[in-house]
């Protein structure tokens, strides 16, 4: 399937403020000047071939519970284990391998400091690798999407 | 934050249905009217407990597939001015500032930049150092190369 600049135009739109009311994808196909029913086809085709990776509620981590970004600088024989071991934490929810010599990187969300604290202690302990907490000290843009 | 809040934001967490009344749907299927779960939305909106409600795309599928953390040495004086500068590129989908830990991390604002190819992720890097450069002692990037999770937010 290929997507079209229609169809970006429609992702964009739906990536930010989408309408809290009874009839959300009415106001949005007013503004794009389209068929509100073709239109939810279209979205639903985009969603079903893999464009479109969740649509719902974008929580505000901050106010959750804890959460901080970390780094592990990890030997590169040893990239699987320790990624095992991270992604083991159900806290951890994103761990991407980066090329730096702090080459794990992961995010780590709790209820609380104390058990986030905990958890970076256990994989520093069970890693030995060096750790970098970096916990958000200041956000300077809040709404994570970007123009596609 | 209240009980139904909770449940309503699992529930969106959870994601939405793609048809004609979204919001109706997730009201049955909480059991609560939709009239109750527009306006707690609404209300957890503005109070910021939900950044935001809507889609988020497959970058990779569309084409983004070079992902680049970039990391810059801000002056301690300049970095909240540096930060709206950076955060209103429409390039850019999150910026932060973050502590240093020196000496093996000296980077204290960290901006992630999308693009089709490394040559245009690396560009956008090139503008955001052309439009901060005065405040900026060194910067680098970090490239991923494979994303070993990637789950949303458990609570």
């Amino acid at each position: 399937m290929d997507i079209s600049a229609q169809d970006i135009e429609l992702l964009n739109r739906v990536q930010k403020n989408f309408p809290i009311v009874s009839d959300p994808f009415a106001e949005i196909a007013s503004e794009l000047g389209r068929d509100k029913s073709e239109m939810i086809n279209r979205l639903a085709l985009l969603e079903q071939a893999g464009f479109i990776a969740r649509f719902g509620g974008v929580n505000n981590h901050k106010k959750m519970g804890a959460s901080t970004l970390a780094a592990l600088n990890v030997p590169t024989e040893k990239i699987d284990e320790i990624s095992t071991l991270v992604n083991s934490f159900r806290e951890v929810n994103h761990n991407y391998l980066r090329e730096n010599a702090f080459n794990l990187w992961f995010v780590v969300t709790a209820a609380t400091e104390g058990k986030l604290q905990e958890i970076l202690s256990e994989i520093q302990r069970r890693s030995e690798c060096e750790l970098l907490d970096l916990p958000m000290v200041k956000s300077y843009h809040i709404d994570l999407a970007f123009q596609i | 934050m209240n009980t139904i809040e909770k449940k309503i934001i699992e529930k969106m967490q959870a994601g939405m249905p793609i048809s004609e009344k979204p919001y109706e749907e997730i009201a049955e299927a909480l059991n609560i009217s939709q009239t109750q779960l527009l306006r707690t939305l609404d209300g957890m909106k503005k109070s910021g407990l939900i950044r935001r409600i809507g889609l988020v795309p497959n970058h990779y599928a569309i084409g983004y597939t070079v992902n680049l953390m970039t990391v810059w040495d801000i002056k301690d004086s300049d970095i909240d001015q540096v930060g709206v500068s950076v955060g209103a590129l429409d390039f850019v989908s999150h910026c932060y500032q973050r502590p240093r830990h020196l000496p093996d991390w000296p980077y204290n604002f960290f901006a992630m930049v999308h693009g089709k190819s490394e040559a245009e992720a690396n560009d956008k890097m090139q503008q955001i150092n052309l439009l901060i450069k005065d405040s900026c002692r060194q910067f680098t990037s970090l490239k991923s190369t494979k994303i070993l999770k990637k789950t949303g937010l458990r609570i």
